[in-house]
C-alpha cells in the first residue's frame, strides 16, 4: 500500500491500547477507506462527546473504545482516523453522550452503541430470517465496503420515460417458492437468472420494493391460529439508507451484497432493464418514544425526526416517527444517499413512499415549495434520475395531480387505479373521467405531460389483479388484526362469487376481466406499471395488506405461468404491443386536432357510433382512436389505433369509424374471444370482416389497427 | 494459507492453499505480485483453496488487472462450487478463464 500513501500527514498521531490514530477529514460523513487506514466522520448537534467504537466482526465486546479528542472536532463533526484495521472484520459505531431531555428533543444514552447513519453495509440480519443474538451489544452494526466494482462500460440506461413499462417486485417474493428453479432462491442472484423471463415478458424497468436493510423481525409476532410467525416482510421500515439488505443476497453471509447487487444490476442494464428503488424517506425503524434507540435517535433526535413541542414523534407515516426531511442536515443526507445510489449502484430510479411528507415543514404543515423536492429534482448527480413520487401520505396530504414537480417529479396515478377499477366493475358516471385517465390524465398534468402520472391498476399495497376481480371484500384475518388492517375502498368485484369457484362462467369472467384491465393499462398514456405475477394471476386469497407474510401469501409461484397460461400469453403480447406502437407513448397530451395534415385528429373519441362517444352518465361504453401519423407527438409514425371498451352486461355493436383510402381495420386484440384468438401477433392480424362495424362482446375491450 | 509458484518462460503457477481473507490476502499479493509482472499469463491452482473473501477476490482482479495490459491470461483451475458460485454472484467470474484441469488450463494459455 505503500505506493498510494501520498499524504505526508497519513501517520498517527495518537494511541490507545496499541491502536494508532490521528485526526480525520470531516468529510464525507460515514467510514471512508483511506491509504493505511479509515477516515471516521460523523454528526451530531447536541451531544457533548463521542466515542468510537470497533469490533472484530460478530465478537460480543469491542476491542477498542476511543473517545474523540476535543481537537478533533470541527463544528459539529467528528473526524478521526484510525491506522492498520482489518477492513473487511471491522465492525463501527458510536457512543455519544448528551442530554436525556425528551421535553427538549434528545435523547442521548451513552449506554447504548449507535450505527452510522451513513454507513454502506450493516451487519445483524446477514441471512434472512436467520434467528440473532437478541442479547448482543449492539444488534446492527455499521461495517465497511469495498466501493471498487468494476463496471465495465455501464451506466444507468436513461430509457424515455414513456418507453417504459415498469414491473414491480419484491425481490424475495420473486423467486423464493420451490417452483423459481433458480440455484439461489429468493436473493439478487436469483432474481438475475430470471432476466431472460422478464425479457419474455416484456417489461424493462424493474421497481424493486425495499432494498435498503430493514430488520425482518421488527414488530414479529406469532400468530395466535397458525402459530406462524409473522414478520416484516415488505421492509417499508429503513435501518439504514445507504446498506443493501444483506438477506437478500445469497452471499450475505460472506459480506458481499454490494456486489452481488452491482452484479445484477449491471446485468440487467445489459439487457435492456432499468432498476428502480422504492424508498422510504418518511420514518425509519426506530418507531415512536417506546421504539428502540438504533442510530438516529441516539445521535441526534432532534435533527432527524419530527417532535411535537412536548418532544413526542409526529407520526405521519402512521408507523411512529417521521424523518425530518426539511432539515437541511436530513435534507443533505437523503440527497447523499440518493446521489450515492445514483452513481455507486447505477440506479435508473426512484420511487418514494409516502412522498408527501417529503414536502411536510419541520413542524408537519405542508410547504409551498419544499427544499428536498426541489433540492433532488435539480441535483446534477440526479439528472437523469426519474423521480415518481407517491404522492401522499399517512397524515391526509393527498397530493396526486399537484404534488411540486419542478418540471420533472412524477407520481403514481391513484386516480388512474380508481377510476379503471370502478369502470371495469361496471360502475357508471365515469366515461368523462376515464377518458382523461386513457389520455394520460390531461385533467391532472396539464403543464406536466402525459408523464407526470404511473398508471397502475393494482400495486404491492391492496388487492392482486386477480383478488381484484376475484373479492368484494378484503380477508385480511392472516394478518392477525381481526381484518381491521388494509383498505375497505377497493373498488373490486369477484363477478359472482366471493374467493375461488368451480363455476365455469365465473371463471371465464374473471379471466377476461382481467384481460380486459391489462388491455386498458397498456393502451393508456402514462407510464403503465405491471404488478409482479399479475401477468400470470397470481393470488393474496383476498388478502390486501399482505406486509407480514413470508409465505405463499406473496411468494410467486412458478406454475401459475402453466397453469394461467392464457393470461400469460394475453399478457405478454398486449406489452409488446405497447412497445410495438409508438402511438401510445406520447410525451405531451393530445392536442385534439390534425397538426400533422393528416386527415384526422392526434385522437378522437366514439360510442356505439363512430365519431359520437356516449358521454351521458349512464354510459358503459368508451371508444378513442389513434392516428398514427400523429404518434409520439408528430414525431413517429404508426398505424391508426382503435380502442374500444364495453362493461355493459351486453354485447353492443360499435359503428367503426372509416380510414383513409386504402386502408383497413385489423384484430390486434379481442378479449370476448378464447384463445388462440383473444389476440394476434404483431403483422399476423386478421382483417375485419365488416370494416363499418364490430360486435364487442359483454365486458370486453377489442383493439383494432388501421393499415 | 500457504503459496506455492512456479515458472516457465510465459505462465506463472501460483497454487495457494488455505483460505483467502483479509488476513491472508495482502501475504498473497506481496508473494506473488512481482511474479505476476515478470510473466505474459497466470495460472492460478485453487484446488486446495477453501473460501476466498472479498478482499481475495480483489487481489485476483489485481493479477488479472495487469495480466490484461499485457493482453496475457488468467487461468483459474480446481474452483469449488461454493467458491465459482459467489464469484459468479459477485460479478468476477467472468474476468477469468475456469477450467478442471491444470492440462486443460495449459492449453488455453
Amino acid at each position: 500500500m505503500a505506493d498510494f500513501d501520498t499524504r505526508i500527514d497519513y501517520y498517527p498521531t495518537h494511541e490507545l491500547n496499541g491502536i494508532k490514530y490521528r485526526r480525520g477529514h470531516v468529510l464525507p460523513f460515514g467510514a471512508t477507506i483511506v491509504p493505511n487506514g479509515v477516515n471516521f466522520s460523523i454528526y451530531s448537534s447536541a451531544a457533548t462527546s463521542c466515542t468510537l467504537v470497533l469490533f472484530k466482526k460478530n465478537a460480543p465486546q469491542p476491542f477498542i473504545e476511543i473517545p474523540f479528542p476535543n481537537e478533533f472536532i470541527i463544528g459539529n463533526v467528528y473526524a478521526m482516523i484510525v491506522f492498520d484495521l482489518d477492513l473487511e472484520n471491522l465492525e463501527y459505531g458510536y457512543r455519544m453522550d448528551g442530554p436525556y431531555e425528551p421535553e427538549k428533543g434528545h435523547r442521548f444514552n451513552k449506554e447504548i452503541v449507535l450505527s452510522d447513519p451513513y454507513a454502506k453495509a450493516l451487519g445483524g440480519r446477514d441471512t434472512w430470517l436467520a434467528e440473532p443474538n437478541w442479547d448482543r451489544l449492539y444488534p446492527f452494526r455499521s461495517r465497511l465496503v469495498f466501493e471498487d466494482f468494476d463496471w465495465e462500460g455501464d451506466s444507468p440506461l436513461d430509457t424515455p420515460i414513456e418507453d417504459l413499462v415498469i414491473y414491480e417486485m419484491h425481490v424475495r417474493s420473486f423467486t423464493i417458492h420451490p417452483s423459481s428453479d433458480v440455484k439461489y432462491k429468493g436473493t439478487f442472484a436469483g432474481l438475475k437468472e430470471k432476466i431472460p423471463y422478464l425479457l419474455d415478458l416484456g417489461v424493462n424497468c424493474i421497481e424493486l420494493m425495499p432494498i435498503y436493510e430493514f430488520d425482518e423481525y421488527e414488530h414479529s409476532k406469532t400468530d395466535p391460529n397458525t402459530g406462524e410467525l409473522l414478520v416484516n416482510y415488505w421492509g417499508y421500515s429503513t435501518l439504514n439508507f445507504f446498506a443493501p439488505k444483506s438477506g437478500y443476497a445469497a452471499t450475505g453471509k460472506y459480506g458481499m451484497q454490494v456486489d452481488e447487487l452491482k452484479t445484477l444490476i449491471k446485468e440487467l442494464h445489459r439487457n435492456g432493464i432499468e432498476v428502480m428503488l422504492d424508498v422510504v424517506f418518511n420514518h425509519t425503524a426506530e418507531g415512536d418514544h417506546r421504539g428502540p434507540t438504533i442510530s438516529f435517535k441516539g445521535i441526534d433526535n432532534k435533527t432527524y425526526y419530527m417532535l411535537t413541542p412536548e418532544g413526542y414523534y409526529y407520526n405521519f407515516s402512521g408507523t411512529g416517527n417521521t424523518l425530518n426531511c426539511n432539515n437541511p442536515i436530513v435534507r443533505n443526507m437523503v440527497l447523499d444517499c440518493l446521489r450515492y445510489w445514483a452513481a455507486e449502484y447505477h440506479i435508473d430510479g426512484f420511487r418514494f413512499d409516502l412522498a408527501a411528507i417529503l414536502g411536510r415543514s419541520q413542524d408537519g404543515s405542508p410547504l409551498s415549495n419544499p427544499p428536498l423536492i426541489e433540492s433532488l429534482a435539480y441535483d446534477p448527480v440526479l439528472a437523469k434520475c426519474k423521480l415518481i413520487a407517491e404522492a401522499w401520505d399517512a397524515g391526509g396530504l393527498y397530493q396526486v395531480g399537484a404534488f411540486p414537480a419542478y418540471g420533472r417529479w412524477a407520481e403514481w396515478n391513484g386516480k388512474y387505479r380508481d377510476t379503471i377499477r370502478k369502470f371495469l366493475k361496471g360502475d357508471v358516471g365515469l366515461v368523462g373521467e376515464l377518458s382523461q385517465r386513457v389520455q394520460g390524465s390531461p385533467d391532472m398534468y396539464q403543464l406536466r405531460g402525459t408523464t407526470a402520472g404511473v398508471n397502475f391498476i393494482t400495486c404491492h399495497d391492496g388487492f392482486t389483479l386477480y383478488d381484484l376481480v376475484s373479492y368484494n371484500e378484503k380477508h385480511n384475518d392472516a394478518n392477525g388484526e381481526n381484518n381491521c388492517d388494509g383498505n375497505n375502498d377497493n373498488y373490486s368485484w369477484n363477478c359472482g362469487c366471493e374467493g375461488e369457484t368451480d363455476n365455469q362462467d365465473i371463471k371465464n369472467l374473471r379471466t377476461r376481466q382481467i384481460k380486459n384491465a391489462l388491455a386498458i393499462l397498456m393502451v393508456s398514456q402514462g407510464v403503465p406499471m405491471l404488478l409482479m405475477g399479475d401477468e400470470m394471476a397470481r393470488t393474496q386469497f383476498g388478502n390486501n395488506n399482505t406486509y407480514c407474510h413470508d409465505n405463499e401469501l406473496n411468494w410467486l409461484n412458478w406454475e401459475l405461468k402453466n397453469q394461467n397460461a392464457e393470461i400469460f400469453n394475453f399478457a405478454r403480447h398486449i406489452i409488446h404491443f405497447r412497445k410495438n406502437h409508438a402511438a401510445l407513448r406520447m410525451k405531451d397530451h393530445f392536442q385534439n386536432r390534425d397538426y400533422k395534415q393528416t386527415g384526422f385528429p392526434d385522437i378522437s373519441f366514439h360510442g356505439t357510433q363512430a365519431w359520437n362517444a356516449d358521454w351521458s352518465e349512464s354510459s358503459r361504453i368508451f371508444a378513442f382512436m389513434l392516428d398514427g401519423g400523429h404518434a409520439k407527438n408528430g414525431t413517429a409514425n404508426d398505424d391508426t389505433i382503435y380502442v374500444a371498451m364495453n362493461m355493459y352486461w351486453e354485447a353492443l355493436p360499435f359503428e367503426l369509424p372509416k380510414l383513409s383510402a386504402g386502408k383497413k381495420w385489423y384484430v390486434a386484440v379481442n378479449t370476448a374471444m378464447q384463445p388462440p384468438f383473444d389476440f394476434h401477433a404483431l403483422n399476423e392480424e386478421p382483417m375485419v370482416e365488416n370494416q363499418n362495424s364490430f360486435t364487442l362482446g359483454e365486458r370486453s375491450v377489442i383493439i383494432l389497427i388501421g393499415k | 494459507m500457504d503459496v506455492k509458484i512456479s515458472t516457465t518462460d510465459k505462465i506463472v503457477t501460483i497454487a495457494v492453499e488455505g483460505s483467502i481473507d483479509s488476513n491472508t490476502a495482502g501475504d498473497l499479493q506481496s508473494k506473488i505480485m512481482d511474479k505476476v509482472a515478470e510473466s505474459q499469463n497466470v495460472l492460478l491452482d485453487f484446488s486446495k483453496v477453501d473460501f476466498v473473501s472479498s478482499a481475495g477476490l480483489r487481489v485476483l482482479l489485481m493479477i488479472y488487472r495487469q495480466i490484461k495490459s499485457k493482453n496475457g491470461k488468467v487461468v483459474l483451475v480446481g474452483v469449488s462450487e461454493e467458491i465459482y458460485d459467489v464469484m459468479s454472484m459477485t460479478g468476477f467470474v467472468n474476468f477469468f478463464e475456469i477450467t478442471d484441469t491444470i492440462e486443460n488450463a495449459l492449453k488455453t494459455l
